[in-house]
């Protein structure tokens, strides 16, 4: 039995680096320090994997060897004229930099997931700016944490707890004591109603909330966290304080504590359903603040204005700056994303929807992004890696993906491996392949091995150096 | 059969991160990803209680699911799908230039199903997505 520590954890772009594994006989038995999501990963991998390369003939997926599906795929991406290469976010940046060789060598379009993720984001950061940092600065000073759009509960478990609202930084102490007395508190309450209910037998439900005013924690000078959400997900609930906004309406909020912040007055009683009152007590805090950090996730840049969106908010903070310090950084969700942006900006100059069909790299969202191409069915052929865009892609974006011939590169079994015509199982990265990964703020971090995978699985970067080799033979190419 | 006008949001949940680290094949990946969490005064009103199948309608497509109880109440008209095939089934492919699909706030209509069958992976994927022989 081995006990390996500071292990990193490769599944959501907090890329926890303080996790504890126990292995016996190459199998993970123990996890120590993972959220629910890391330690079903760690405990769950290798139960429902592929471990044998798959060919598509007379309709069926049918056993090949490691050879044969690595020249299929090199003939296949060869013979197309405008190839889409996707996915990149949960590999290495060592397995993307190949991936990036082979998209210039074969003139295809290459996209990561940012592009149905935080691709707005990077279209506003390219117009304003951002004023970011990392995420040790936020442990140790950040008294106001905004969460906007986002629900880092279920999507970035840990992240208050390592980074933020949770965390017992050098100069601002955890909020976790106010949390369970509101906690209890909640708690009372519902026992309470639920006790009214019994006695009276009938259904007491609960009253709509007119109290709207701010609670006096966020009014002290400690750390404190409040959430802005068209739902109160479940980190709503651990918040100090909610704001529930109208779907649809965050830009006009955002540009109302814009106005706010710039001391101009709003002519009229709510913005995007939130009363005047509060907001004008909720940028007093702002303004307040020593440090202040907004966190925004795909509520912003899923929904209505987009990029505009992201737009509102980065001006937002670039106005707060004015008054005081404020951060603002983009929730990532797979814990390479950053890294595929990384390492596409540093290869091609662009961070996604890179387009090598004219010979050079092209960068046009809207035009070269993947989903538009695919709408528009304009490409011939596409290799998928690391991603499940059959299950994630809006369905006339799948339907015409898996029209085309379609190569898998993964180690699980998905909907688009079950409707790919290659399947290359790989090892997983992180688990039984090493490389590098850059967490959501810019960090780069080594992933380990610490499994050996089944022989018959490669690493992704493996995998697609001899696809390139096999491309490179069939062009008649010297390596 | 009442129907209902909503507005549709997705996302992730704690159940979908560990289904989906499960496999996309697992009955936890399909129990936790093929629901949809609705507001309990709607579903009143839809005449519906907890685990009876509902149909979501929007513009893109249809599909049916098993209605859940919302724990983030109240939320009026508003409902929530995690992400998954399921989902994608119904989202708005339109990037409006940005390369990103419109996936939450989604103008939607749901209505009862009791008689229909949620689909599973393998026969959703069968309906939904055919390949072609090459």
């Amino acid at each position: 039995m081995t006990i390996i520590s500071g292990v990193t954890c490769p599944v959501c772009g907090s890329f926890c680096d303080d996790i504890e594994v126990t292995i016996k006989n190459n199998v993970i038995t123990d996890v120590k320090n993972a959220c629910a999501i890391g330690a079903a990963k760690f405990l769950g991998y290798a139960k429902h994997r592929q471990t044998k390369p798959l060919i598509r003939k007379n309709g069926e997926l049918v056993e090949a060897s490691l050879d044969e599906a690595i020249r299929k795929s090199a003939q296949i991406l060869a013979d197309a004229t405008y190839p889409i290469l996707y996915g990149w976010s949960s590999t290495s940046c060592e397995a993307t930099r190949v991936g990036l060789e082979l998209a210039e060598e074969v003139g295809g379009v290459i996209d990561n997931t940012s592009t149905v993720c935080h691709g707005p984001s990077i279209l506003s950061i390219q117009d304003i700016g951002i004023s970011s940092c990392t995420l040790g600065q936020l442990r140790h000073r950040a008294d106001l944490v905004f969460y906007w759009g986002s629900n880092p509960w279920s999507a970035h478990p840990r992240h208050l707890e390592r980074y933020t609202t949770f965390s017992d930084g050098r100069f601002q102490k955890t909020a976790w004591r106010g949390y369970l007395s509101r906690l209890s508190a909640t708690l009372t309450k519902k026992r309470l109603r639920r006790a009214v209910n019994l006695i009276l037998r009938r259904d007491v439900s609960v009253p709509p909330e007119t109290d709207r005013r701010l609670p006096y924690s966020v009014f002290q000078k400690k750390r404190k966290m409040i959430v802005i959400d068209v739902r109160k997900t479940r980190s709503a609930e651990t918040a100090d304080y909610f704001i529930q906004v109208k779907p649809n309406s965050d830009f006009e909020l955002l540009q109302a504590f814009r106005m706010l912040v710039r001391d101009e007055e709003l002519d009229v009683d709510e913005v995007a359903g939130v009363p005047v009152e509060v907001l004008e007590e909720v940028v007093d805090i702002m303004i307040g603040c020593e440090l202040g950090i907004l966190f925004f996730g795909l509520g912003l840049t899923m929904s209505e204005g987009k990029l505009r969106n992201v737009d509102a908010a980065l001006s937002l903070v670039r106005d707060l700056n004015q008054r005081t310090k404020f951060l603002i950084m983009p929730m990532r969700g797979h814990f390479n994303v950053t890294g595929a942006n990384v390492v596409f900006t540093w290869q091609t100059g662009y961070p996604y929807a890179v387009d090598f069909s004219h010979g050079y790299p092209r960068y046009n969202p809207g035009e070269t992004s993947v989903v538009d191409i695919l709408c528009r069915g304009e490409s011939d052929a596409g290799l998928v890696i690391a991603s499940d865009p059959v299950a994630h892609f809006p369905q006339r974006a799948a339907q015409n993906l898996v029209k085309n011939p379609l190569i898998a590169i993964d180690p699980e079994v998905t909907p688009t491996t079950l409707m790919a015509d290659v399947v290359i199982p790989s090892a997983f990265v992180g688990i039984e392949t090493e490389g590098t990964a850059y967490r959501m703020d810019h960090v780069p971090l080594p992933l380990k091995k610490i499994v050996n995978p089944p022989n018959t699985c490669l690493p992704d970067e493996e995998i697609l150096r001899r696809i390139l080799h096999q491309v490179h033979k069939l062009r008649r190419r010297p390596n | 059969m009442p129907k209902l006008k909503v507005s549709l949001l997705t996302g992730r949940t704690v159940d979908q991160g560990k289904g989906k680290e499960y496999g996309k094949l697992s009955e936890e990946y399909q129990q936790s990803v093929a629901i949809c969490q609705i507001d309990p005064d709607d579903m009143k009103s839809l005449g519906i209680r907890e685990n009876t199948n509902v149909k979501v309608i929007t513009d893109f497509g249809s599909v049916v699911l098993k209605a859940v109880k919302s724990a983030r109440a109240p939320h009026p008209k508003v409902v929530f799908i995690p992400y998954g095939p399921w989902a994608s089934i119904v989202m708005n492919p339109k990037t409006h230039g940005t390369g990103m699909p419109s996936l939450k706030g989604l103008t939607a209509e749901i209505e009862p199903a009791p008689t229909e069958k949620v689909l599973g992976l393998t026969n959703l994927l069968k309906e939904h997505f055919k390949k072609e022989e090459k």
